[in-house]
């Protein structure tokens, strides 16, 4: 276990060491949460709430939608398939570690950085500037919390499959594209799953994606309560559970036919 | 002529390239069409829920999309340089371009080349077309030419812009994120720019004017008479911002000094 830590406290001083490009990075959270607040401004005008929600509940939500990003988002699809391509991962398997287990703890330690010197001072920034709703609830901040941990793991377990899914194409660029496009869509990250159709909606509680941003937004904005919120809880549990099968298939079928094409 | 030459054999090495890999190019022409897909379900859900975008019907926010769309891809496919300063002058790579015999921003743009954004023009017009029947929108014999018209001034702005921001890596080689931020801000152009409060609006318009690429041109079409102004100055708006930033390229390239090895 203490190797792992290891990994997460490396990947966490990896990035310490590029922070300046951050500050940057927290402008354009900023502008991007502003661009919605007026979009959604124009979208309520005059009406007081829109499926339950009001234009404050809104702004809020978008804001920690994109905040919470920056925490579970990373790009390990994207470096696993590097590795293969490059032909590196040939070295990776005969590492005394469990090379998914590990770019898991790398993608943590990414996420902590993130969260501590990205979203919680970009929170603070964009909550001087637009009006945001905090809850006074500390149980909401800790179920927040708890469901934010399951956003991770369910995001991450979507990459490490799409990364994986590099050993049957080799080149899967286009792949890992297509599924960012989904998450931000069918996550709940542009829009809340409750303004969808009903039969949208239905679709959806069949996918795992909503995990990934709607279930811990609403949870912030308070959109959730009592029921509703453990219900939301147990969707993630079960998905992030699930999850593990289609990995470890996959995986064994990769380490089998693995072709290095260099390295 | 010389130029050409040399572009129409970089498309033929690039068809070869990209021909090698068919499953992944059939997988990003896809993702293309899903990602534009994704803001078109932005706007319909939305419009269930209310009927006026600050007085903009949903076919006129849908028009203005499919416009968009249009000189976005003819920008996508050649002028998508958001890997610059990464690329080129992180390692070194901009030696080897000054070497080249023909002038650097074009070498860069054939390199650069990524001809499966063209596509995003076939769902633009598909877009437009589907929002101007439900509008009852009547084209006359002159209208296409002033759509290429317009579609090209709109594409040269998008670029212009890009060509500016990538141009900072002359003086300054430190990585900075704005290049993510841009295509953030390029969104801004897609909805009428009236929701925004009067700054946004004046960056919108003369600072970063992405307006220029969406609403303004559109606005045209859809005979919104208070901003024909506007519309009939986007090509304008085009090769003034485009000759700056070839100048600001120009003068950067004088200024670059090489990094490393």
């Amino acid at each position: 276990m203490a190797k792992y830590i290891e990994m997460i406290r490396i990947r966490f001083l990896m990035m310490l060491a590029y922070r300046t490009n951050y500050y940057s990075g927290i402008l354009i959270y900023s502008i991007n949460i502003g661009a919605y607040y007026f979009l959604w401004n124009a979208i309520y005008g005059d009406k007081g709430a829109i499926e339950g929600m009001t234009a404050i509940q809104m702004t809020s939500y978008v804001a920690i939608a994109w905040m919470a990003r920056a925490f579970y988002y990373n790009n390990i699809d994207r470096e696993i398939a590097q590795e293969i391509k490059e032909g590196k991962v040939a070295v990776e398997f005969i590492r005394p570690y469990n090379y998914l287990f590990m770019k898991m703890m790398q993608g943590l330690g990414e996420g902590i950085f993130r969260l501590s010197f990205f979203s919680i001072p970009g929170m603070i920034i964009v909550a001087l500037v637009f009006p945001i709703t905090f809850s006074a609830e500390p149980a909401v901040w800790l179920l927040f919390a708890l469901s934010l941990i399951f956003s991770f793991t369910i995001n991450m377990q979507i990459n490490l499959l799409t990364g994986i899914l590099t050993f049957f194409f080799f080149n899967n660029a286009g792949l890992i594209r297509a599924k960012r496009v989904i998450i931000d869509l069918f996550s709940g990250l542009l829009l809340p799953i409750s303004f969808y159709p009903g039969w949208a909606q239905h679709v959806m509680g069949y996918l795992p994606f909503q995990a990934i941003s709607y279930i811990p937004s609403m949870i912030f904005t308070e959109s959730f309560t009592g029921t509703e919120i453990v219900n939301a809880i147990f969707f993630q549990i079960l998905w992030a559970l699930i999850l593990i099968a289609p990995i470890q298939v996959l995986w064994l079928i990769a380490k089998k036919q693995l072709v290095v094409q260099g390295g | 002529m010389k130029y050409a030459t040399v572009f129409f054999q970089y498309i033929a090495q690039y068809l070869k390239s990209r021909l090698t890999y068919r499953t992944d190019m059939v997988v990003e022409i896809v993702s293309d069409l899903l990602f534009q897909a994704v803001n078109l379900v932005f706007i319909l859900v939305v419009f269930d829920h209310t009927s006026f975008l600050n007085g903009w019907t949903r076919e006129e926010i849908i028009f203005i999309y499919g416009f968009f769309l249009v000189p976005f891809a003819i920008f996508g496919a050649f002028f998508n340089i958001w890997d610059f300063n990464e690329r080129y002058i992180m390692k070194g790579e901009m030696d080897r371009i000054l070497t080249r015999p023909i002038h650097s921003l074009f070498q860069i743009i054939l390199e650069r080349m990524e001809l499966e954004s063209l596509f995003g023009m076939i769902t633009g017009i598909f877009v437009m077309f589907y929002a101007g029947r439900q509008l009852d929108i009547s084209f006359s014999w002159y209208d296409p030419f002033i759509f290429i018209t317009l579609a090209l001034g709109g594409a040269f702005v998008y670029a212009a812009i890009f060509v500016l921001i990538a141009s900072i890596s002359f003086w300054s080689d430190s990585p900075t994120s704005i290049m993510p931020m841009m295509y953030n801000i390029g969104n801004y152009g897609r909805y009428p720019v009236d929701i925004y409060n009067n700054v946004i609006r004046f960056i919108l318009t003369w600072i970063l004017p992405f307006a220029f690429v969406g609403v303004y041109p559109s606005a045209y079409f859809l005979g919104r008479e208070e901003w024909y102004s506007y519309a009939f100055m986007t090509p304008v708006m085009g090769i003034v911002f485009f000759a700056v930033s070839v100048f600001v390229w120009n003068v950067g390239v004088t200024k670059y000094r090489g990094a490393g090895n």
